[in-house]
C-alpha cells in the first residue's frame, strides 16, 4: 500500500473510533445543538416580532411578522450551529491530548495527518447531522427555503466547507489548550460572532465602528450567500468573500494544528 | 550490520536537559536481542525520559540510539513499525470496551479482518479479559487496566516492547500475573526493556540490570553481580536479655550488636539452610531469641552501594 493509502485507511479507522466515541458521550453533542435551537425559539418568539418591523419584505422572504423574522434569522442559527458544535471538536481533540492514548498512537507507525484528519471528519459528521437537526426544527417553526434543487447543493456545499474551516480553527484551539476546560472556553467566540454580523440583524442598522466590523467579518458573506440561496435574497460578491475567508481559515488553522501536534510534549 | 547480529537497543551518549534541567548525561546501553533489560531507578531519574526518547516520543539533546537497527531520528517510523510501548500513565480509551480497544489496535496495524479479530480474540484469552470484553474500560480494575494495556502493545507482535514500571500501583497479585505475562513475552523471544523502582521485580525479570542516579547510569550487570556489591542482606536477631545478646554475640563471633536494642546482624541472605544451621547453632547453646527478622537487599541498599548517597525518598524519610 502507498503512503496515501495508509493515511486513508489510518484516517477512516480513526474516523469510527471518534464516532463512536461521540456516540457513547451523546450528553455533549445535545447540550451544543440545544443552545442554538434555545436561540431560535428566543429570538422568533421573544424578539421576532419587533425586530420584524426593521425588515424589508425582501430579506424576510416576503412574509410579514413573526413569519418573515423566521425567514431572516435560520441562515445565521444555521451557522451559530456550526460555531457551536466545533466547540465540542476542540473539546474531544484536547481530552484526547491530555490522555495516555495519544501517547500510544504517536509510538505506532500511524498516517502522521491522520489522527487529526480522523476528528475533523468525525466532527464534519456530527456538525452536519446538527444543522439537519435544527434545520428540521426551524422548518417544522414554518421556515420556508425558496431553494431549488441545485441552491440546495451549494448551501450544502457551502455550510460544509466553512463547518470544515472552523473545525480545523478548533481543532487548532483544542490542540493550544494546556486543559479541557481551556478548550471548552476559547472557541466559544466564535457563536457570537453571528451576533456581529448579518445573522440576527442588518449590518447596516448597526452604529459606526461596529457596522465595519459587522460588514468585513467572515461571518457575513457566509451568511448572506447562506440566506441568498435559501430563501432568495441577492447574493452578489458575497459568494467569492465567503469561500475565500473558508478557504484561507481552513489553510491557516490547517497548518497551525499540524505544527502544533508535530511539536506536542509527551504528558 | 557488520560483526554479527546487531543489538535490539544500542544507545551512545544520550543526554536531554529540560531547559536549565539535566535529565539525561552521557547514557550508554546496549540491550541483545531477546534478553529482558530492566533499568533500575527512583522517581525522577530519568527512566521514563529514557523510554520516550526511545520510543520516538521525544527527541533527545546529545547522543545515539538505534532500536532494532532503526535510529530513533533517522528513520522513526522504522522504529514504530517494530516497538511497543506500555507507559506508565494508561493508554487506552475509556469510552470504549476492552475489545473495541484492541480492535482499534489491529486496524491500526493494518491486519486483515480474519486475522485481526483472531489476534484480539487471542489476546482477550491471553490476558483472562474475555468475561469483561464487551465492558467499557471505564469499568475496569487497576490490574485489568494494565493488562489490557500490555495486550494492545502486543496486537501488533512487536520485536522490542518498552514497559515503564508495569507494576507501580498494582496490588501484589495483579503483580505477580503482570511478571507471570512478561516472563512469557520474554520466553517467546521478544526484547524486553522495563523501568522499576524495584529491585526484587529486576531481579526475578531481567537479564541484565542497569542503575540510573540523576540521569546518569551509575551501575550495570546482572542481579547477581550487583547484589554482590550489596553487603545490606542480613538476619537480625533480637534478645530478651544482655546475657543471651553476649552469648550470642560470642557464639556467631560477630561485631554488629547493640547493646542497647539488644540487637545483632548476622551477614546472610536468609536462605533456609543458612538460617537453619544459625537456629541449631543458637539451640545447641540454649541461647533464647526474642526476634527474628531477614533483612533482604532492596533498591535502597543497592543505591546506596553504588553512589554512596540514599536515594531521595529515603533521604526525605529521614
Amino acid at each position: 500500500m502507498s503512503a496515501l493509502t495508509y493515511t486513508l485507511v489510518d484516517s477512516r479507522t480513526l474516523l469510527k473510533r471518534n464516532l463512536r466515541r461521540l456516540r457513547r458521550y451523546p450528553s455533549m453533542t445535545l447540550l451544543l445543538i440545544g443552545m442554538p435551537i434555545v436561540f431560535l425559539l428566543l429570538f422568533v418568539y421573544v424578539f421576532g416580532g419587533q425586530l420584524s418591523h426593521g425588515l424589508s419584505s425582501g430579506l424576510a422572504g416576503g412574509q410579514l411578522g413573526r413569519g418573515g423574522y423566521l425567514n431572516y434569522v435560520t441562515p445565521g442559527i444555521l451557522l451559530m450551529t456550526v460555531a457551536a458544535t466545533v466547540q465540542g471538536t476542540a473539546i474531544v481533540v484536547a481530552m484526547d491530548m491530555t490522555s495516555g492514548i495519544i501517547d500510544r498512537f504517536r509510538t505506532m507507525a500511524i498516517a502522521r495527518a491522520a489522527v487529526l484528519t480522523g476528528h475533523v471528519l468525525a466532527s464534519l459528521i456530527q456538525t452536519l447531522a446538527s444543522i439537519a437537526v435544527v434545520l428540521a426544527v426551524a422548518v417544522a417553526l414554518g421556515f420556508g427555503p425558496t431553494a431549488g434543487a441545485l441552491d440546495w447543493l451549494g448551501a450544502v456545499g457551502l455550510v460544509a466547507l466553512f463547518a470544515f474551516a472552523l473545525i480545523w480553527l478548533a481543532t487548532a484551539l483544542g490542540l493550544a489548550a494546556k486543559s479541557v476546560e481551556t478548550a471548552s472556553n476559547t472557541p466559544m467566540f466564535l457563536t457570537l460572532l453571528p451576533f456581529l454580523g448579518s445573522g440576527f440583524v442588518p449590518a447596516g442598522s448597526m452604529p459606526d465602528g461596529l457596522r465595519q466590523f459587522a460588514t468585513y467579518q467572515p461571518f457575513t458573506p457566509v451568511t448572506e450567500t447562506l440566506r441568498g440561496l435559501l430563501t432568495g435574497t441577492h447574493i452578489g460578491s458575497h459568494a467569492v468573500l465567503a469561500i475565500a475567508w473558508s478557504v484561507a481559515i481552513a489553510l491557516g488553522s490547517y497548518v497551525w494544528a499540524m505544527r502544533l501536534y508535530k511539536r506536542r510534549q509527551p504528558r | 550490520m557488520s560483526g554479527g547480529r546487531e543489538a535490539a537497543i544500542a544507545v551512545s551518549g544520550l543526554g536531554k536537559s529540560f531547559g536549565e534541567t539535566m535529565v539525561l548525561e552521557n547514557v550508554d546501553l546496549t540491550v541483545a536481542e531477546g534478553t529482558v533489560f530492566a533499568l533500575l531507578g527512583p522517581n525522577g531519574a530519568g527512566k521514563t525520559t529514557i523510554v520516550r526518547i526511545l520510543s520516538t516520543l521525544i527527541a533527545a539533546d546529545a547522543g545515539e540510539a538505534r532500536v532494532a537497527g532503526h535510529g530513533v531520528i533517522e528513520d522513526p517510523d522504522g522504529v514504530r513499525a517494530a516497538i511497543g510501548v506500555t507507559g506508565q500513565f494508561s493508554a487506552l480509551d475509556d469510552l470504549m470496551t476492552g475489545e473495541e480497544n484492541l480492535r482499534l489496535m489491529a486496524d491500526l496495524h493494518h491486519l486483515r479482518r480474519a486475522a485481526g479479530r483472531a489476534r484480539v480474540d487471542e489476546l482477550l484469552e491471553r490476558f483472562d479479559l474475555v468475561d469483561a470484553a464487551r465492558r467499557p474500560a471505564s469499568t475496569y480494575s487497576g490490574g485489568m487496566r494494565r493488562r489490557l494495556d500490555l495486550a494492545m502493545t502486543l496486537v501488533g507482535s512487536p520485536r522490542v516492547i518498552f514497559l515503564d514500571e508495569p507494576t507501580t500501583g498494582l496490588d501484589p497479585r495483579s503483580r505477580r500475573t503482570m511478571w507471570d505475562s512478561i516472563r512469557d513475552l520474554a520466553a517467546g523471544g521478544v526484547t524486553i526493556f522495563l523501568t522499576t523502582q524495584y529491585l526484587d521485580e529486576a531481579d526475578h525479570l531481567a537479564d541484565r540490570i542497569a542503575v540510573l542516579d540523576r540521569g546518569r547510569i551509575v551501575a550495570e550487570g546482572s542481579a547477581d553481580e550487583l547484589k554482590r556489591r550489596v553487603p545490606g542482606g542480613h538476619v537480625r536477631l533480637q534478645f530478651a536479655t544482655p546475657e543471651a545478646l553476649s552469648m550470642a554475640a560470642e557464639l556467631l563471633e560477630t561485631d554488629s550488636r547493640d547493646d542497647e536494642k539488644l540487637v545483632i546482624q548476622v551477614p546472610g541472605d536468609g536462605g533456609v539452610g543458612s538460617l537453619r544451621r544459625l537456629l541449631d547453632q543458637l539451640d545447641d547453646a540454649r541461647v533464647e531469641i526474642d526476634q527474628l527478622s531477614i533483612h533482604t537487599p532492596d533498591l535502597d541498599d543497592v543505591f546506596f552501594a553504588v553512589t554512596g548517597h540514599p536515594t531521595e525518598e529515603e533521604a526525605l524519610q529521614k
